[in-house]
């Protein structure tokens, strides 16, 4: 780790920005809320090659030697820092990418993160995004995730990551995931670990429209005394789609964990929600809860009265529920 | 001016005709406050749907400043110039309440004036801006917002279906103040529907609805006697007990 912060003194200033096409642009400002830009720490991965990157004074990009992917070292020196890597694909194919976080004692980041599809094609166009996060003590992680897929073709769109996340000591880890629109297939898994008075904030937003298929487990692992976990999933189906959501929390120490599952139902889709609480140990508590429903009719006629019409009145519900 | 002129709702249950109400007609001149009251049960809250066509009239019109209104939606009679406070309102999952009060009012609102719209109805603003419309909050801060979003903006006709219901006294008192202050400059016709004596009071006017007919209508001067005056055995009683004229 030293060595590398060693090498990355003088990269800040040398950095060149690197041209991108229109494209690119726009599904970055979709799927990067906290703007994109070629500054700082970053690593632009387009189709399936890395295109641009930068390193901060805290933040150390390495390109893998072994398979695709990088290797980001984050020092116990960043505070309030950001890191931006996000995949944009507008050619079809599929590309596996596999990023490492080896994050420091005491680090305060927010990791930016998410893959954009522009499909015009008619054959499949996927990313696999592999991540395991290694989270020291003490540190403050924010990772936020956003997928999103659009264009006229009508190869398959879809996104599969896998997330592995093991939180050290007194480290507060927040995941923020969403996926509005435009992907025709998601497989999402999620594993994470918690030490000692770890703690886990998970907010996970989907829609799905159409013949879109989202499967999404998500397995935690509450084995520090102390430690905590707060899982909301919000979700709405539309269309013909499909949702299947199987959190699960496996409670092995004095530990407290809550999971929550709500959807929102619609047109011709189907939702299954599978919660699943494990206690290994007398001191563990864990909830869950779960619903499903449809837009409640209430909440339409009071949106109503303020001049909007049905469709604006399930509109802004939508975008509330998932805000 | 709003006139009703023999509004009638019947429904279909188990097969069999029932009505609900009954060749029910009065009206709200511009800037007047009617109160309307009667037991449990009475149609008083059906009325207060019907007026705002969250149910469909069977029969009858309903017309707002010369407007015939009684085939609007319930968005037309929104943008038409009424607001409507629940008795029961929904919560929104996510929504804030700083969201919900833009939303009513039509445009989004500064910090300051929904401080101004919370603090008008007993809520301490900053606690609430941010927060969610949920079921986090309880029900008498959910009727306190409700009440808020109707305050959001200005409308020819208030329609508040009992505005007293799961608020504490102090939220209550302030909530009087405001529905004189708006009582007082004139600008919003008030319909109120409740059994508080003190909102019954404030009346211009008041009707007295009963198993889904107009009971009386009239000048609150003429009516207030027959409401509690001795003549309503018990009344008094009630009164004693929590100021509901008709409450349980």
């Amino acid at each position: 780790m030293e060595n590398n912060q060693t090498k990355v003194q003088n990269t800040e200033a040398e950095q060149t920005k690197t041209e991108l096409d229109k494209v690119t642009e726009d599904v970055l400002k979709v799927i990067d809320s906290y703007g994109f830009k070629q500054e700082g720490a970053y690593n632009l991965r387009l189709n399936g090659m890395a295109v641009c990157h930068g390193d901060s004074r805290h933040i150390h990009i390495v390109k893998k030697e072994d398979k695709p992917g990088i290797d980001i070292h984050i020092s116990g020196e960043a505070k309030d820092e950001q890191v931006h890597i996000p995949v944009v694909m507008s050619q079809e194919g599929i590309d596996v990418v596999y990023n490492d976080f080896y994050i420091e004692d005491g680090a305060d980041v927010t990791i930016i993160a998410g893959c954009g599809i522009h499909g015009e094609g008619c054959s499949e166009t996927r990313h696999d995004g592999i991540h395991a996060f290694h989270v020291g003590k003490g540190c403050n992680v924010k990772y936020v995730e956003n997928h999103y897929a659009e264009g006229n073709g009508t190869g398959q769109k879809v996104l599969n990551p896998v997330t592995k996340i093991y939180v050290g000591e007194d480290s507060t880890f927040t995941l923020e995931t969403t996926q509005i629109r435009g992907v025709d297939s998601t497989e999402r898994e999620n594993y994470v670990e918690l030490a000692d008075n770890a703690k886990l904030f998970v907010t996970e937003k989907l829609m799905t429209d159409d013949d879109q298929t989202a499967v999404s487990n998500f397995d935690v692992e509450l084995n520090g005394e102390d430690s905590s976990a707060r899982i909301v999933s919000r979700s709405v189906g539309k269309g013909k789609s499909h949702q299947v959501f199987h959190p699960r929390a496996i409670g092995s120490n004095r530990c407290h964990a809550h999971v929550q599952c709500d959807s929102i139902i619609m047109d011709q889709a189907e939702i299954s929600s599978i919660p699943e609480i494990d206690a290994k140990h007398v001191d563990a508590q864990i909830i869950h809860e779960a619903a499903i429903g449809r837009i409640n009719d209430e909440q339409l006629v009071k949106l109503r009265t303020f001049g909007l019409n049905e469709e604006e009145a399930e509109s802004v519900i939508i975008e509330n529920f998932l805000r | 001016m709003l006139q009703v002129e023999h509004l009638s709702y019947d429904v279909v249950e188990e097969g069999k005709q029932s009505e609900i109400l009954s060749d029910v007609s009065f009206t709200v001149n511009d800037g007047e406050m009617l109160v309307i009251t009667g037991p449990n049960g009475g149609g008083k809250s059906t009325l207060a749907k019907l007026l705002m066509g969250i149910n469909k009239a069977t029969g009858g019109k309903i017309i707002l400043d010369g407007q015939d209104i009684t085939d609007y939606t319930i968005d037309e009679r929104a943008k038409a110039g009424i607001g409507f406070a629940f008795q029961q309102p929904p919560r929104f999952k996510g929504m804030t309440v700083r969201r919900l009060l833009s939303l009513a009012a039509g445009e989004p609102l500064d910090e300051k004036t929904c401080c101004n719209l919370l603090s008008s109805v007993g809520l301490c603003a900053m606690e609430y801006i941010d927060r969610e419309a949920d079921a986090t909050l309880s029900g008498g801060e959910m009727k306190r917002i409700e009440i808020a979003t109707v305050l959001a903006k200005q409308h020819k006709l208030c329609v508040f279906d009992e505005p007293e219901a799961g608020i504490d006294l102090w939220s209550f008192s302030m909530l009087i103040k405001r529905f004189e202050k708006i009582h007082k400059e004139k600008k919003e016709s008030l319909i109120l529907i409740s059994h508080q004596e003190r909102i019954i009071q404030m009346a211009d006017r008041i009707m007295v609805i009963s198993d889904g007919k107009v009971e009386s209508i009239g000048d609150a001067k003429d009516i207030m006697p027959t409401l509690f005056g001795d003549e309503l055995d018990g009344c008094e009683c009630r009164r004693q007990k929590g100021g509901e004229l008709y409450g349980e």
